[in-house]
């Protein structure tokens, strides 16, 4: 592969790439054939339909975990009512793209690598080139774009979910008001907010897709590599979400 | 030069290849024919499979040129490069077919992505194409639901979709029966005089040799040794060449078998000669 060569090389190559599909997706001229088409319908329907019933699970343990934590701190002071913008506010802007993309990393990111490295032992890869068809526009291209734009989907059906989870949670245990519960949610909660939390989602998906591609495509010595890149590849998405969490977070507060 | 129907010819220049700061391959300069099958022989490890790889343009080469009818390929433009690709078909080692994809759709890739033919149309081909083959009936099929034997004829239908000019092969019969290997071979000389192609197959089959070469490049220990027909090759002298020709072992090899039979025959002494007195003292 025409990026061969050391580590960072492949990485620069593989991100050039990718901005070269970028680019083209908005060309005119550069048709994108139908079967093309058909694998981003399958990878978005992989990534994100099959990840709503685990994202759903998660998002609503979540949603319910934190109303019973603000609960016990907020019945102290008699601020009970305020369950609802906790609850809202930390799902929206952390908790929910963070959760959502972890389950990514852990179910397509790893599937990502252990497809590509399996490929490239395999020589499968190879064929690509000498068929003349581009590795990354074939395989990494779909990949790259349903997850830009199922990350953000999944974080918002992950937000419904925790937030309904907590109010029906708060309705049913606490005892407070299920309408007021979900009124004083909008009313705290800005679009800034909502916004913030979806970039942060698009940002964690553009990396796992990234970082586990490039690891995949990294693999040389067989079956043992392509466990070791899958191990690595996570925890190195899970290391670099974090960082750009941090980032995110403080970008946030800088321009609040 | 070229053959009759615009297959070309692929010159090596005094080409030279290897990996990170180990040589395999130096100054190897040869020309394989226009329409012609040229078989690269070699011992495992000798730099055949990479010297391939370096003719289909996934390794860069060192040092030298590679000219493919005429044209140099360091020298081509991206365009040029894709054009050449797409008259060129290759066979990998074990297929390499999509795994993800079923057989029939594994073909069709090639078609689907150079050309704007209809669904219809390309269906038909690819059922041309492994009919081809002998798989006419396995369009439904994923590889890893085939056969070794039937993944190499499946990869050489995926090779042959575009009707390719040239058709390169990494040991086509490594790993099958005699039976699938012979049947192998004629597929190759089929398709040699029905479609006029240069076929350059890369292998260590001294049966598949004799049955397919016009032409033959030996490589080893990183230097070309011998290029020439079948007969000249027959009445070749160099020690290595009559050593891979007549199957015989290396010095090393021989030495190290007379030591290890030396060894099995002093041990078996002992043990004998610990029962004799054994019976003995009883």
């Amino acid at each position: 592969m025409a990026g061969g060569g050391d580590e960072s090389g492949m990485l620069v190559w593989l991100v050039m790439r990718l901005w070269g599909c970028i680019r083209d997706a908005f060309l005119p001229w550069k048709r994108t054939k139908a079967y093309q088409r058909s694998r981003l319908w399958t990878h978005m329907a992989w990534i994100g339909a099959d990840s709503l019933p685990i994202v759903s699970i998660i998002s609503a343990c979540v949603g319910i975990i934190l109303a019973l934590q603000s609960a016990t701190q907020l019945e102290k002071v008699g601020a009970l009512s305020y369950v609802a913008n906790l609850v809202g506010f930390s799902i929206v802007t952390e908790l929910g793209p963070l959760l959502v993309c972890l389950i990514l990393a852990g179910r397509a990111g790893a599937a990502f690598t252990a497809e590509i490295a399996t490929m490239r032992i395999s020589e499968e890869i190879d064929a690509l080139e000498v068929m003349g068809i581009d590795p990354v526009r074939f395989l990494i291209w779909p990949k790259f774009a349903a997850m830009c734009v199922m990350a953000p989907l999944l974080t918002l059906w992950g937000d419904a979910v925790g937030i309904t989870a907590g109010g029906v949670f708060s309705a049913l245990a606490l005892g407070l008001p299920g309408k007021a519960y979900f009124l004083q949610t909008a009313n705290f909660l800005g679009m800034r907010d909502v916004a913030a939390g979806l970039i942060k989602s698009a940002g964690f998906g553009i990396t796992i897709t990234i970082v586990s591609c490039w690891q995949g495509l990294l693999a040389r010595e067989g079956a043992a590599d392509v466990g070791r890149r899958t191990t690595r590849a996570v925890v190195q998405s899970i290391f670099l979400m974090i960082l750009l969490d941090l980032f995110f977070t403080a970008l946030n507060y800088i321009f609040r | 030069m070229s053959g009759r129907l615009g297959s070309p010819e692929i010159a090596l220049d005094a080409v030279s290849v290897g990996y990170g700061e180990r040589i395999v391959l130096s100054g190897v300069t040869t020309t394989l024919p226009a329409g012609k099958v040229s078989v690269i022989l070699g011992g495992s490890g000798c730099g055949k499979s990479t010297l391939l790889r370096n003719i289909i343009g996934l390794v860069p080469i060192r040092t030298g040129r590679i000219v493919l009818g005429g044209k140099d390929m360091a020298a081509m433009d991206a365009a040029e490069r894709l054009a050449m690709r797409r008259r060129m078909g290759v066979l990998f080692q074990d297929g390499a077919l999509l795994g993800s994809m079923r057989l029939g759709e594994n073909i069709a890739l090639p078609l689907r992505e150079h050309t704007d033919l209809t669904d219809s149309l390309i269906e038909e081909i690819v059922r041309l194409k492994l009919r081809l083959v002998g798989l006419a009936d396995f369009m439904d099929y994923f590889p890893s639901e085939l056969s070794g034997g039937m993944r190499k004829r499946a990869g050489l239908a995926r090779a042959m979709a575009l009707d390719p000019a040239v058709l390169l092969c990494d040991e086509p019969t490594s790993g099958l029966d005699p039976i699938t290997a012979a049947e192998m071979d004629q597929l190759v000389l089929e398709l040699k005089t029905t479609f006029d192609m240069t076929i350059v197959v890369v292998t260590h089959d001294l049966e598949s040799l004799s049955a397919i070469a016009d032409h033959v490049v030996v490589l080893n220990q990183g230097k070309m040794l011998f290029e020439g027909t079948l007969p000249a090759l027959a009445g070749c002298g160099d020690p290595f060449i009559r050593q891979f020709l007549d199957r015989q072992p290396s010095r090393e090899s021989r030495v190290l078998s007379e030591r290890w039979s030396a060894l099995v025959a002093r041990r078996r002494e002992a043990v004998a000669a610990g029962r004799e007195r054994g019976r003995s003292a009883c």
